[in-house]
């Protein structure tokens, strides 16, 4: 349930702002090389950061209730069953043939 | 000062049920679409597992500027958006229609910058199908790549195009007096929606335009 | 309908007349109707694809049909009735009239979105019918790729299209279930009062949410590589096959959930009923539901044992489909526990329940079977398997539909219906069912392959028996229909509880009003309260009058 808790302009104004310095970052670091698969990780968590400010703020997640938090929760948990059990097969394959070498 | 329609449907006790009925209803909806993209995603990281090399090299094809300011324009159209919920959460009808007229506004200008990608990229023979071309090793998982860039954009493209019909809907709508600081759930939903669909640019960007560029 | 009556009581079905009353309805009793009139058609179209079927394995030649026809045939059968059935069924039909009834309230939390999901359900279907007239399509309804995505000549757009749009009339249905149950229960009604049909439901629309947007996009991913030329699949190209069996079976195994679970939500409805005593083990029957949605999504990897999946990943999901059938079996031993000691009457809704236990055990257990890798690497794509969910999806969902229809017709209806025929009806369908399908057991275990028009001639024995049970199963279905609608008109008027029910179903008038409840009644007594049944389960406080 969303209460109706008014968020003022300035802290919409500041999500805005850090939203969009996030953006620049990760143009900016794409440039750079930060080795391995780090730059992969890097854009990624940057994303997670800008959506979660997006999500709580714009969203008024933060001032939802719990309920509301338990439904925004169980689609990414879904979404990490998806992910975390459907990856192994690329990953793990070949490494035992079904003929047991 | 509440408006002339009916204040609840039929089938809710009071309004504070259906507010919360309509507030956890779009959330489930949302839900869905978190899947639904979720499924392309997976696709995604399938691929670019298996084709690091060719994904890189396919995604420096991209006009990483254009990306760059597409993702501005649309994080300032959810700026717009949570102002225009505000403004109706407060009663302020006359803001309410101006912040759904500038996010339409961006919200087109995101389509323009995105279909003048698309048609670079035709010029550029990277649409998928008989006339693909790519120079280099990577050929085929380039294809793919850009097999992921169509469908993923494109049906973002979609969403976006969806949502700027409902936020039409609701300037009209606002245009009528239907909304008040009693009544603007409809305003809050489609914001929910548009937001949701920023989040989706959100993880886009940087898994279709930003690859390879360490790289280069 | 219903005019044996002194005076004419308004009711849901006689409050307003005439096509677009029922067309343009945003009661959830109309729009289950409208449900029950569409999944019965493509009920029937879905047997006379499998009688197609049967007829040719009469014999071990191909001599019916070619083999193309016939893989058309097992496609369209496998496609119209998992899309357009069982997954509908109990809760398009039985769901949507009772839940706000079961939970008192006037309507579901949206009305008008209930009744888009059946436009977009018969959308959907009609999507998928004009694929069928224009020559079917023959990939298995299971869409592997690449061939249904580049090397199949068949209708395969067409077709993925109508079951997008028909998943989208699922995921309403889901949305529409949750947030009613959240947020329109009446005073009373706690979460641990709800019947557990309710509950069932709740734990079906989790799978609906989180499940169907998944096949949606695998299904659009195919019909984008078919009609524009993108390479996802594309084994040329580099595309692993396997990426779509990910997607689809993400969804389509916990679609199987989806097909029994409102099943075992009708069954806990029945046995505490018809044996007078209350559910066993409540609180374990009703998380068992939802631990059957969520670990039903941690174990679709089970069908792709033998497709090339790492080993790994196959033993970590052989491990995970053991656990998911605990809490069936949890669920199996509650209702028997019910049973004992309890005053069991075999009504005929009785008999599908207990028909439903017995077959559920067989075909859980077949499924544990199969869960195991070792076994599975022979038994895949064998008669073993389809006989495995032929027991769940025939033996076990059809028969709790079939048990919900009958139990809760006189409260859909009015009327009751002749319990002689439908007690004969049961049993003819139990042992055509049987005959039918074990013999199905035996001959994938003896090594037939499924999804051959052809087979060699030392099966045809088991296969003449399959078939021969198959003709008795439809008539054990045709029977309904016919005397179903006969009730209509000819059978006694019904009480407001016929069976003298606990629910909230049963203490409003037979068929109810169109707004469920003169008044909301306040809930004071815990669900099943079968052993005190002259406590009243509600009472009425004046100032809580329904909103007209």
């Amino acid at each position: 349930m969303s209460t109706s808790h008014v968020v003022s302009v300035k802290l919409y104004g500041a999500v805005f702002g850090i939203l969009l310095l996030l953006t620049l970052s990760t143009t900016g670091i794409a440039f750079v090389d930060l080795g391995g698969d780090l730059n992969a990780v890097v854009a990624v968590a940057i994303a997670i950061v800008k959506g979660l400010f997006v999500i709580l703020f714009f969203m008024h997640v933060r001032y939802s209730s719990r309920l509301t938090w338990l439904f925004v929760g169980a689609g990414f948990f879904w979404l990490m069953i998806l992910f975390s059990l459907s990856m192994p097969d690329p990953l793990a394959r070949g490494w035992l043939s079904p003929t047991g070498q | 000062m509440s408006e002339p329609e009916a204040i609840h449907l039929h089938q809710f006790d009071d309004p504070v049920q259906q507010h919360e009925a309509s507030w956890l209803g779009m959330w489930v909806f949302l839900g869905t679409e978190v899947m639904f993209f979720g499924g392309m995603f997976l696709g995604y990281t399938f691929y670019r597992t298996a084709y690091p090399q060719g994904f890189a090299s396919a995604s420096n094809h991209l006009d990483i500027w254009l990306g760059t300011i597409n993702t501005a324009v649309l994080i300032c159209s959810s700026f717009t958006m949570a102002l225009a919920v505000r403004a109706g959460q407060i009663g302020q009808n006359r803001l309410v229609k101006i912040f759904l007229c500038l996010t339409i506004v961006l919200g087109i200008v995101f389509l323009g910058i995105k279909f003048t990608e698309y048609y670079q990229k035709f010029e550029e023979h990277l649409v998928p199908g008989s006339d693909f071309r790519f120079e280099g090793a990577f050929v085929s998982s380039a294809e793919i790549f850009f097999s992921f860039y169509f469908a993923m954009t494109g049906i973002h493209a979609l969403h976006m195009i969806i949502g700027i019909g409902l936020l039409a809907t609701l300037i009209v709508k606002t245009a009528r007096g239907r909304f008040s600081a009693t009544y603007n759930t409809p305003i809050e939903l489609v914001g929910l929606y548009w937001h949701f669909v920023d989040i989706v640019w959100i993880f886009l960007f940087p898994l279709l335009y930003l690859v390879g560029r360490h790289l280069e | 309908m219903n005019d044996s009556v002194p005076e004419r009581r308004l009711h849901y079905l006689n409050a307003s007349y005439g096509l677009k009353s029922w067309l343009l309805t945003t009661d959830h009793k109309r729009i289950a109707w409208l449900y029950l009139v569409s999944v019965t058609v493509f009920f029937f179209l879905g047997g006379f694809f499998a009688t197609l079927l049967r007829l040719e394995l009469l014999t071990p030649q191909g001599d019916l049909v070619q083999a193309e026809t016939y893989n058309k045939l097992f496609t369209m059968h496998g496609v119209t009735m998992i899309f357009f059935f069982l997954i509908p069924s109990i809760p398009a039909v039985l769901g949507n009239f009772l839940i706000p009834l079961m939970i008192g309230a006037r309507d579901l939390a949206f009305p008008r979105i209930n009744l888009a999901s059946w436009y977009l359900y018969i959308i959907g279907g009609l999507f998928t019918l004009t694929a069928a007239a224009a020559g079917g399509v023959d990939t298995g309804w299971t869409f592997y790729t690449p061939y249904s995505s580049i090397y199949s000549n068949s209708n395969v757009a067409l077709t993925v299209i109508g079951i997008f749009v028909t998943g989208f009339s699922s995921i309403l249905t889901g949305l529409n279930f949750i947030v009613t149950i959240h947020t329109m229960r009446a005073p009373g009604m706690t979460w641990f009062r709800l019947p557990l049909f309710v509950w069932s439901h709740y734990a079906t629309s989790i799978i609906f949410i989180l499940g169907t947007p998944v096949i949606a996009i695998s299904l659009t991913l195919v019909a984008l590589e078919r009609l524009f030329g993108l390479g996802i699949f594309n084994p040329e190209l580099g595309g692993d096959p396997l990426l779509f069996q990910h997607l689809f079976w993400f969804y389509s195994h916990p679609a199987v959930y989806i097909m029994i679970l409102p099943g075992m939500g009708v069954i806990s409805e029945l046995i505490p009923c018809f044996s007078r005593k209350r559910i066993f083990g409540y609180n374990f029957v009703a998380f068992s539901s939802l631990a059957i949605a969520v670990l039903g999504f941690l174990v679709w990897g089970h069908h792709m044992f033998v497709s090339g999946q790492s080993i790994y990943a196959g033993m970590i999901f052989s491990f995970l489909s053991m656990l998911v059938a605990i809490p069936s079996a949890i669920k199996v031993f509650n209702w028997t526990a019910t049973l004992y000691k309890g005053s069991v009457s075999l009504d005929a809704p009785m008999l599908y329940a207990l028909g439903f236990i017995g077959l559920f055990t067989m075909g859980g257990l077949t499924g544990l079977f199969v869960a195991a890798l070792g076994i599975d690497v022979h038994v895949h794509d064998t008669y073993f398997i389809i006989a495995h969910f032929h027991y769940i999806m025939v033996g076990s969902a059809v028969m709790a539909y079939l048990g919900g229809i009958h139990f809760w017709w006189p409260k859909m209806t009015g009327r009751r219906y002749p319990e002689v025929l439908a007690r004969l009806s049961a049993l003819i369908i139990f042992l055509g069912f049987n005959l039918t399908f074990f013999p199905q057991f035996i001959l994938g275990y003896l090594g037939m392959p499924r999804r051959y028009h052809v087979y060699p001639p030392e099966f045809q024995a088991l296969n003449v028996l399959s078939s021969a049970g198959a003709s008795i199963l439809a008539v054990g279905y045709v029977l309904p229909l016919i005397y179903l609608i006969w009730s209509l008109r000819y059978s006694p008027v019904a009480g407001i509880n016929p069976w003298k029910a606990r629910g909230l179903e049963w203490q409003t008038p037979s068929p109810p009003p169109t707004d469920n409840f003169e008044v909301t009644p306040i809930v004071v007594q815990p669900a099943y309260a079968y052993d005190e049944p002259d406590e009243p389960e509600v009472i009425y406080a004046p100032e809580k009058a329904a909103h007209v």
